[in-house]
């Protein structure tokens, strides 16, 4: 995907978010620290452009509730952010790469420790597949067909698919 | 700690500046989960903790307790009152003991200096000194950090007095190693009977004249006046105490506007600091106590939950 395929697939992505709730009321964007901050910031960018109304944004990082503790290394690396209580609020989880649907698990436990919101949705840059949890995302940029082994990197420039250089899979 | 590849934090002296930053970042993410409406993570869910307290302590032990709950571990309490100690138990059989039943982490307190360091070479759980004696109190220094690079963003060059009963101050002589490492200038301030005999190896300075640095602090640290030592004839009366070393008002008031005013607790009013001092608002010192559970979180993270390397970040790109 180039650049321009990116803010094409964000355009489409937040008229989607608008059309299937009705626009804009109660909505808040959570983009996950860290690939789906940025992101987040641009899909509300596109929503608040169409709807001409501003939608609450923050971040979330949701490592304190991963399941795989002692596993492998795990730190957090940002600070959490939630604008306001969720309760009565439609979330949209924004992240860059759907895998194994861990982290969005995650971000479902974390989200709940800060209030009960009526809905959360999941929008996603990219989709690679190899799920391994029942969830699957809302919002897709693209569907990228993927071997577990290679790597899926999002960036300004657009995604790229490349090998993982070590053997560790890492997972989004 | 970790970066350092140790599995106990017993001194100050055992973390570089680098450690320390890296406690205080993550301080940062385990502030937010005490603000969340639901405060507790699941981070350390299946690890014990003991709780091993020679000596009274209130708000260590809640901090730590506190900590340890929002970190959803389960804690143990060895309650020295309560327990077979008083059966005539050595610190070492009631460490094994505590062992054999399977935790992951064990906090000491205990009036010998050096009793954690003593306590790790016996467990194979991670150490964490609450306390011992004169000698440290790591966590206090932690938060104390925490809470002042808050205010003064970096503590390069900044100027940090801490005064009073420093020869008898765990906490003193924490404090003093964790500021310097970050770069600030201490200077110690007492009585020379309240001053260690020699100050060899501290990366300090040294006076019996508060007046003399007062203008110049950014951080006014004032230490306990420990009242149960009043017998040993370390100061001629209270009275003269406050009026040589005590914060008064009229010196809170030759402090900057933005030099804090901290105080491990618990406080003397009108000993170490006058009673209207101590409300000022640049007095941070009920803030202390509430970063020192943020702290305490981060340093339990740490040794308990967080893994052995740092998550090299490029590879959990995908």
């Amino acid at each position: 995907m180039s650049a321009d395929d990116v803010a094409r697939a964000i355009r489409r992505m937040a008229h989607e978010i608008l059309e299937r709730n009705h626009g804009a009321d109660d909505l808040m964007i959570i983009g996950m620290q860290t690939g789906g901050v940025g992101l987040a910031a641009e899909i509300a960018g596109a929503v608040a452009a169409i709807e001409g109304s501003v939608i609450p944004t923050g971040t979330l990082d949701a490592t304190m509730h991963r399941d795989d503790f002692g596993l492998r290394p795990v730190m957090p690396e940002a600070a959490t952010e939630i604008p306001g209580d969720p309760t009565g609020k439609t979330i949209v989880l924004v992240d860059d790469v759907l895998f194994t649907g861990r982290t969005v698990r995650a971000a479902l436990d974390a989200i709940h420790s800060y209030g009960r919101p009526t809905a959360i949705q999941l929008a996603v840059m990219v989709d690679r597949g190899h799920r391994e949890l029942p969830i699957r995302p809302d919002y897709v940029g693209k569907n990228l067909p993927t071997r577990r082994d290679e790597m899926v990197d999002v960036h300004d420039d657009g995604v790229d698919l490349g090998e993982v250089i070590a053997a560790s899979g890492g997972e989004a | 700690m970790r970066r350092s590849g140790t599995r106990h934090l017993l001194s100050m002296a055992d973390l570089d500046r680098d450690d320390i930053e890296q406690i205080l970042n993550l301080t940062e993410s385990f502030a937010e989960v005490g603000e969340r409406s639901i405060p507790k993570v699941p981070a350390l869910r299946g690890k014990t903790i003991a709780w091993v307290f020679y000596e009274d302590s209130t708000r260590t032990r809640l901090s730590f307790e506190t900590a340890a709950k929002r970190l959803s571990a389960d804690t143990m309490n060895f309650s020295v009152s309560s327990s077979s100690v008083n059966k005539g138990e050595s610190l070492r059989d009631t460490i094994e003991t505590i062992t054999a039943m399977g935790i992951d982490g064990v906090v000491v307190r205990h009036r010998a200096a050096g009793a954690p360091h003593q306590v790790a070479q016996w467990t194979d759980a991670s150490v964490i000194n609450a306390g011992d004696g004169w000698h440290q109190h790591p966590t206090q220094a932690l938060l104390d950090l925490y809470s002042a690079t808050r205010h003064l963003g970096e503590l390069d060059g900044k100027h940090v007095a801490i005064v009073g009963d420093i020869n008898h101050s765990r906490v003193a002589r924490s404090n003093a190693i964790g500021f310097a490492a970050m770069g600030a200038r201490v200077t110690l301030v007492g009585p020379p009977t309240l001053l260690p005999p020699s100050l060899a190896g501290w990366p300090v300075e040294a006076t019996h004249d508060l007046d003399s640095v007062i203008d110049d602090l950014d951080i006014c640290y004032l230490l306990r006046m420990q009242l149960e030592r009043q017998g040993q004839a370390t100061v001629p009366t209270l009275r003269e105490y406050h009026q040589e070393f005590g914060l008064t008002s009229a010196r809170a008031d030759r402090l900057g506007s933005d030099a804090l005013i901290m105080h491990p607790g618990p406080m003397n009013r009108g000993v170490e600091i006058a009673g209207e001092v101590a409300d000022r608002p640049n007095a941070i010192i009920t803030e202390q106590v509430a970063n020192g559970v943020s702290v305490r979180m981060a340093v339990l993270f740490l040794l308990l939950g967080a893994g052995l390397e740092p998550v090299d970040h490029n590879l959990a790109v995908a």
